[in-house]
C-alpha cells in the first residue's frame, strides 16, 4: 500500500474549509428485533437469533416493532427533530448476501423525525450541530471473509455469514453538512459523537457501545478553499469504532485531502475505510457512479402513523438532559469544573449519582470513583460501571469510614473483598475479621504491652518527644493487624506516659 | 362410491363426515384415487401429500368419534374435507416451488398463516397445485415443472396462474382449493374451468407465508365448485393476522349467510352495474353472449340493471405492468443461492456474486425475467417519477372511477376472462396476448377490491365455461356473495345442473 502524501494540518486549515456530515447508526436496545420477534441481543451463537422473518424465507412477511418506533421518536424529541404525523418505510435494493432480502427496509423519503439540532461544547465555547433527520431502519448480518489479505468479500476464501444482527432496529441520525468550525472541525466531530452517545444513553434506548458496534459513526469529509462557499467533493470515512478515532480520522482526511488538492488532482468520491492501528484511511468502494438503490415504499408494511396524543406521552416522559444533569449535579456537589470534568471522561457522572443518592457525600464518593475504583477498572481493564461494586455497597462502606467504624485502609480492604466476591460489605467485614478495635480495654492493654515491650520508646516520649510515639502506634496496629483507629491508639499512648499530644 | 364422493359439495361431505355417514379417511381415499386416476393427464399437482392427508383424515374421524362419545362437541363446518393448496402458500415440511426451478427440493420450516388456519379447522391438505413460476402467468405454461392441461379439453390451458388449482377442481379431485390472485391468478382460472373463485379485499386474508409476487396486490382467496362452499372456505382463511401488517384488522364476512340470503331470498332491488369499459373490442362473441345472458337471468330476478362508467380501467394494464414487475423484482431479490433452494456453480473458485448471478440465470424462467428486468428499470433513478409514480397515479384514479360507479351501484359485473380456454401454446411467444387475459380482473386488483367469478354457462362459440366476475367496494364481500349465490341458484334452475357437472368426462387411467 503507498502512502498518502499528507499536508501539515495547520497548513490544511489556512488553506482550506473543512465541511463535515455525519452519519451516526445507533442500534436500539428493545427486546426484539426490528420486524419480527427474535431476540435482539449481542454475542449470540451465530445464527441461533433467527426465524422465517429475519432469514428472509419465502413467504415471510415484516411487522413492525412499536417499541422502535417509540426509541426512534424518544430520539428524534430529545434532538429537537419535527415528528412526522405519517411517514413510512421504503426497500432499498442491493445484493449482498448478508442482507437476507437483497433489500434494506430503512425510510427514504418520509423520515419519522426532521430537522433538529444538538448544541456541543467545545473548549468552553456552544457549536451548534444541525440534524437533518433521523430514520429508523434495519441492521444487516456479519460477514467475516476469511482467507485474502483484506478481509473483504474480495479475494476471500470463503465467507461466514451470522444472520443474528439481520433485522436488529437501527435508527440512523444525519447531520446537515456542518461548517464553519475550521481548525476544529476533527474536535466538534468528536464532541457532537460524544454528546449524541450520552444523550442515548441517557434516554435508554441503546447500550451506545462504540466497541461492539452498537453506536456507529460515518464521517463524511469534504474540503473547500478558505472562505468558497461551494462544497467540495467528499469522502465518506467508515469503520471508526471509537470517539478517538473520529477526531483521528477527520484530522487524517483534512489532511489527506489538503494534500491531493494543493497537487492541483481532484477528491474520488468514495468509501474509505479507518485503520485504526496507524490511524490512516485506505479507499474502498468508489461512488462516482452512484449506486442505484431502486428506493420505494415498501408495500408490506403500512405507514407509521404515531398520533399526536402518544408524541406528547413520550415527549412528557423524556429524561433530564445529560448536560443539564451534569450542571445541576456539580452545583449540587460542589465540585469544581476540573473535578467534573474528570468524572465525565471516567463515566462516572451516574455511579456517584446513585452512590450519593444511597447515602454518601458527594466528596468521599468523587475520592473513591475516581482514585481507588479508578485503579482497580484500570488494572482490570474495563469501565467503572462493569466492576463488581454497586454504588449502594460503596456508600455502605463509606458510611462505616465516617461512623469511625472502619479506617480508609480496612474500608479498601472490604472494597477488595466486595470486588472479589465475597459478598455485601458486612460479609467481608465479617469474614476478614476487618472491624476496628474500638474497645478502650482491649487497646489500653496492647497499649500497655508495646511501651512495656519499648521501654527506651516510652521514656522519649514521657521526656517529651512526642513525635516517638509513632513507633509504640505502630507496634499497637501491628499488634492489632490494623484494625484499630490509629489517631484513637495515639491518644492512648500519650495518655498513659502522661504527655501531652 | 369413490366417484360419488369426489363429485359432491364440499358442504355435502363436511355434512355427511360430520354425521359419521362417512369418514374423512373415505372421502380422503376418493380423491387420492381421484388424483391417480386423471392427474397424469391433468397435471394439477407438482406435490400430493397421501401421508399426512390421511393423517389428518384420521385425526379428524378420531375427533369426530371422541365429539360423538361426548355428544357432540362443535366442529368446524369444513372439518375433514379435502383441499388443493396452490404451490405458492407454505407447509411446514411439504415442497413448495412456486412453479420455480430456483426452489426445487425446498422444504418449509413454517406454515403460512393460512395453511395453520386450515390445518386448525380440519380441512385435509392433499397436495400442492401446480402454477405459472412465481404466479407469473394467465395459462400455467410458465410453471418450470410443466403445464396442467384444462380437463374441459386436454389441449386447452387451464387459465393462470392458479391453473393448478382450478383444474383440480374441474377434474374432481379436490372439492376445494386455495389461489391467490394477483391481477387475476383466481378469477381468471376459475373462469376458463367453470369453478368458482374470490379474491378477498385486499388485507382481508393473510398473506404470511404466501410468496409474494407484488405485495401490493397479492390476496389469497377460496377457490371450489359452488359458491356455498367458496364462501364456506372464505370464512375459514378470512382474518385479521397480525403477522402480516397489511391485513385489515375487522371481523370476517358473514359469507356463508350472505349467499344463503341470495339463494333464498334473491337480489331483488339491487342494483347492478355493468361496466361499458368490460366488455366490447378483444372479448369473444361466445363470452359476451354468455354475459348477456347473465344480465338477463339477474334482471328476471329482480336487479336493477345500470351501465357504469370507469373511463381510467384502458390504463389499468399499463399501470399494473409497471407496479406488479417494480415490486417483484424486488421480492424475488432473495432468491440468491445463499441460504435455501438452487445453488448453481459454487466451485469454490466462483465468488457469491457470480453464484448469485448463474443461479438466477439458471433458477429462473424468461417470464420472470422478463418481468424482474421491467421492475428494476421502472425503478431505477430518473425513471422512477415517470413509470411507478404515474402507474401509482393511475390506481388512484382507478380506484376512484370504483368510487364513483359504487355510488351507481351495489356490485359491478363483467366477463372475469375475455376468452374461453385457449390452446397450449397459442399464446406462449405473445406476452402482450397472454396479458390481455387480465384485462377484466387487473381493475380490481388495483383498486384493492373484492371481486368473483361464477360460471355463467358455456359459450356457444367453443362449447368451454364463461366467468361473470361480480366485483364490490372495499369489505363488500357480503353483497357479492349475496348475488353469486342468487345467481347460481337461478342457473340451477335454468339448466338443471350447475356448470361443473357438465364438463365432459375425464378418461381415467387404469
Amino acid at each position: 500500500m503507498t502512502t498518502a502524501r499528507l499536508l501539515d494540518y495547520d497548513d490544511a486549515i489556512e488553506r482550506f474549509d473543512p465541511v463535515l456530515g455525519l452519519e451516526v447508526h445507533v442500534e436500539l436496545g428493545t427486546a426484539t428485533k426490528m420486524f419480527c420477534g427474535c431476540p435482539n441481543e449481542f454475542g449470540a451463537p451465530p445464527n441461533t437469533q433467527v426465524c422465517p422473518v429475519c432469514l428472509a424465507l419465502p413467504g415471510a412477511m415484516p411487522a413492525i416493532n412499536r417499541t422502535a418506533v417509540e426509541y426512534a421518536i424518544r430520539i428524534g424529541l430529545a434532538l429537537n427533530c419535527t415528528i412526522a404525523p405519517w411517514c413510512q418505510f421504503a426497500r432499498k435494493n442491493y445484493f449482498y448476501p448478508d442482507m437476507p432480502k437483497n433489500f434494506q427496509t430503512s425510510q427514504y423519503d418520509d423520515p419519522i423525525a426532521s430537522n433538529g439540532y444538538l448544541d456541543v461544547q467545545v473548549d468552553g465555547r456552544t457549536v451548534r450541530v444541525e440534524i437533518e433527520r433521523a430514520h429508523m431502519e434495519e441492521d444487516t448480518g456479519k460477514s467475516t471473509h476469511v482467507g485474502g489479505a483484506t478481509g473483504r468479500i474480495h479475494g476471500a476464501e470463503f465467507s461466514l455469514l451470522d444472520y443474528n444482527r439481520a433485522g436488529v432496529p437501527l435508527v440512523e441520525i444525519v447531520t446537515k453538512p456542518i461548517i464553519g468550525t475550521k481548525a476544529a472541525a476533527p474536535q466538534v466531530a468528536r464532541a457532537y459523537v460524544t454528546a449524541l452517545r450520552d444523550l442515548l444513553k441517557s434516554l435508554d434506548v441503546s447500550d451506545v457501545r462504540m466497541d461492539q458496534g452498537s453506536l456507529r459513526c460515518d464521517a463524511n469529509v469534504s474540503l473547500t478553499p478558505a472562505g468558497n462557499p461551494v462544497l467540495g467533493t467528499r469522502t465518506e470515512t467508515k469503520n471508526v469504532n471509537s470517539l478517538r478515532s473520529v477526531e483521528r480520522a477527520i484530522r487524517y482526511e483534512i489532511t489527506r485531502q489538503a494534500a491531493v488538492l494543493v497537487d492541483g488532482s481532484r477528491i474520488v468520491q468514495e468509501t474509505r475505510h479507518f485503520d485504526e492501528a496507524s490511524g490512516t484511511t485506505s479507499s474502498g468502494r468508489s461512488k462516482e457512479t452512484a449506486e442505484d438503490y431502486r428506493y420505494f415504499p415498501e408495500p408490506d408494511l403500512v405507514p407509521v402513523a404515531p398520533d399526536a396524543e402518544w408524541v406528547a406521552e413520550i415527549r412528557d416522559a423524556l429524561p433530564e438532559l445529560p448536560w443539564l444533569r451534569r450542571d445541576r449535579l456539580q452545583a449540587q456537589w460542589g465540585f469544581t469544573d476540573l473535578e467534573m470534568r474528570d468524572l465525565v471522561a471516567a463515566d462516572g457522572v451516574d455511579l456517584l449519582a446513585a452512590t450519593v443518592d444511597a447515602g454518601a457525600p458527594a466528596a468521599d464518593a468523587r475520592s473513591w470513583w475516581t482514585s481507588y475504583l479508578g485503579q482497580q477498572a484500570n488494572a482490570r481493564g474495563v469501565g467503572l460501571d462493569e466492576l463488581s461494586i454497586t454504588p449502594t455497597q460503596l456508600a455502605a462502606v463509606i458510611g462505616k469510614v465516617t461512623a469511625g467504624e472502619l479506617t480508609t485502609k480496612l474500608a479498601r480492604q472490604v472494597v477488595d473483598g466486595v470486588l472479589a466476591g465475597e459478598g455485601e460489605p458486612d460479609e467481608v467485614i465479617a469474614a476478614r475479621g476487618l472491624a476496628v478495635v474500638s474497645d478502650d480495654s482491649a487497646l489500653q492493654q496492647a497499649v500497655d504491652e508495646a511501651l512495656a515491650a519499648q521501654p527506651a520508646v516510652a521514656d522519649k516520649i514521657r521526656a517529651g518527644k512526642v513525635q516517638a510515639a509513632g513507633a509504640i502506634v505502630g507496634a499497637v496496629m501491628k499488634a492489632t493487624r490494623g484494625q484499630a483507629d490509629a489517631a484513637r491508639v495515639r491518644e492512648l499512648v500519650l495518655a498513659t506516659v502522661g504527655a501531652q499530644g | 362410491m369413490s366417484a360419488d364422493l369426489t363429485r359432491m359439495t364440499a358442504a355435502a361431505l363436511a355434512d355427511m363426515i360430520a354425521g359419521g355417514e362417512v369418514s374423512s379417511r373415505e372421502v380422503t381415499l376418493a380423491h387420492l384415487d381421484r388424483i391417480a386416476a386423471v392427474d397424469g393427464a391433468v397435471h394439477a399437482f407438482l406435490h400430493v401429500s397421501a401421508d399426512r392427508a390421511l393423517e389428518q383424515a384420521d385425526a379428524v374421524d378420531r375427533a369426530i368419534a371422541a365429539g360423538a362419545d361426548a355428544g357432540g362437541a362443535s366442529l368446524s363446518p369444513l372439518a375433514g374435507v379435502p383441499l388443493a393448496l396452490k404451490d405458492i402458500v407454505v407447509q411446514q415440511g411439504v415442497p413448495t416451488t412456486a412453479g420455480s426451478r430456483i426452489l426445487e427440493g425446498w422444504l418449509p420450516p413454517y406454515d403460512a398463516t393460512v395453511t395453520t388456519r386450515l390445518l386448525d379447522a380440519g380441512v385435509v391438505i392433499l397436495g400442492k397445485t401446480n402454477l405459472d413460476e412465481f404466479a407469473m402467468g394467465s395459462s400455467t405454461e410458465n410453471s418450470a415443472y410443466g403445464p396442467t392441461r384444462n380437463p374441459w379439453d386436454l389441449t386447452r390451458i387451464p387459465g393462470g396462474s392458479g391453473g393448478g388449482s382450478a383444474a383440480a377442481l374441474a377434474a374432481f379431485e379436490a372439492p376445494l382449493a386455495i389461489g391467490t390472485d394477483t391481477g387475476g391468478s383466481i378469477r381468471q382460472p376459475a373462469a376458463v374451468t367453470g369453478t368458482v373463485g374470490t379474491k378477498p379485499t385486499y388485507g382481508g386474508v393473510s398473506r404470511y407465508g404466501v410468496i409474494a409476487l407484488a405485495s401490493s396486490l397479492d390476496q389469497v382467496g377460496p377457490c371450489a365448485r359452488t359458491v356455498l362452499d367458496t364462501a364456506l372456505l372464505h370464512e375459514v382463511i378470512a382474518g385479521h393476522d397480525p403477522r402480516d401488517s397489511t391485513s385489515i384488522p375487522t371481523p370476517v364476512p358473514s359469507v356463508v349467510d350472505a349467499v344463503r340470503r341470495g339463494q333464498t331470498d334473491g337480489i331483488a332491488g339491487m342494483r347492478i352495474g355493468v361496466v361499458k369499459q368490460l366488455r366490447g373490442e378483444g372479448y369473444q362473441a361466445g363470452v359476451l353472449e354468455s354475459f348477456d345472458a347473465a344480465v338477463a337471468t339477474l334482471t328476471a330476478a329482480g336487479a336493477e340493471i345500470v351501465e357504469v362508467d370507469c373511463p381510467h380501467f384502458r390504463y389499468g394494464l399499463a399501470a399494473y405492468y409497471l407496479i406488479l414487475p417494480s415490486e417483484c423484482s424486488s421480492n424475488l431479490a432473495r432468491f440468491d443461492a445463499m441460504r435455501y433452494g438452487l445453488r448453481v456453480g459454487d466451485d469454490a473458485v466462483a465468488s457469491a456474486e457470480q453464484v448469485m448471478s448463474r443461479t438466477r440465470g439458471q433458477g429462473f424462467g424468461a417470464e420472470v425475467k422478463r418481468r424482474i428486468i421491467l421492475g428494476t428499470y421502472a425503478l431505477s433513478a430518473g425513471y422512477y417519477d415517470a413509470y411507478y409514480g404515474s402507474a401509482q397515479k393511475v390506481r388512484t384514479l382507478i380506484r376512484r372511477d370504483f368510487e364513483n360507479a359504487f355510488t351507481a351501484a351495489d356490485v359491478l359485473i363483467s366477463p372475469s376472462s375475455p376468452v374461453t380456454a385457449f390452446g397450449i401454446g397459442e399464446k406462449v411467444n405473445d406476452p402482450m396476448a397472454m396479458y390481455l387475459n387480465d384485462l377484466a380482473t387487473i381493475p380490481g386488483s388495483l383498486a384493492g377490491i373484492p371481486a368473483m367469478s361464477v360460471p355463467s354457462g358455456i359459450a356457444a362459440d367453443s362449447g368451454l365455461p364463461v366467468g361473470l366476475q361480480i366485483m364490490g367496494p372495499a369489505l363488500g364481500e357480503e353483497r357479492i356473495y349475496r348475488v353469486a349465490g342468487a345467481f347460481e341458484s337461478a342457473y340451477l334452475a335454468q339448466h338443471s345442473a350447475l356448470v361443473p357437472d357438465r364438463a365432459p368426462e375425464l378418461e381415467v387411467a387404469a
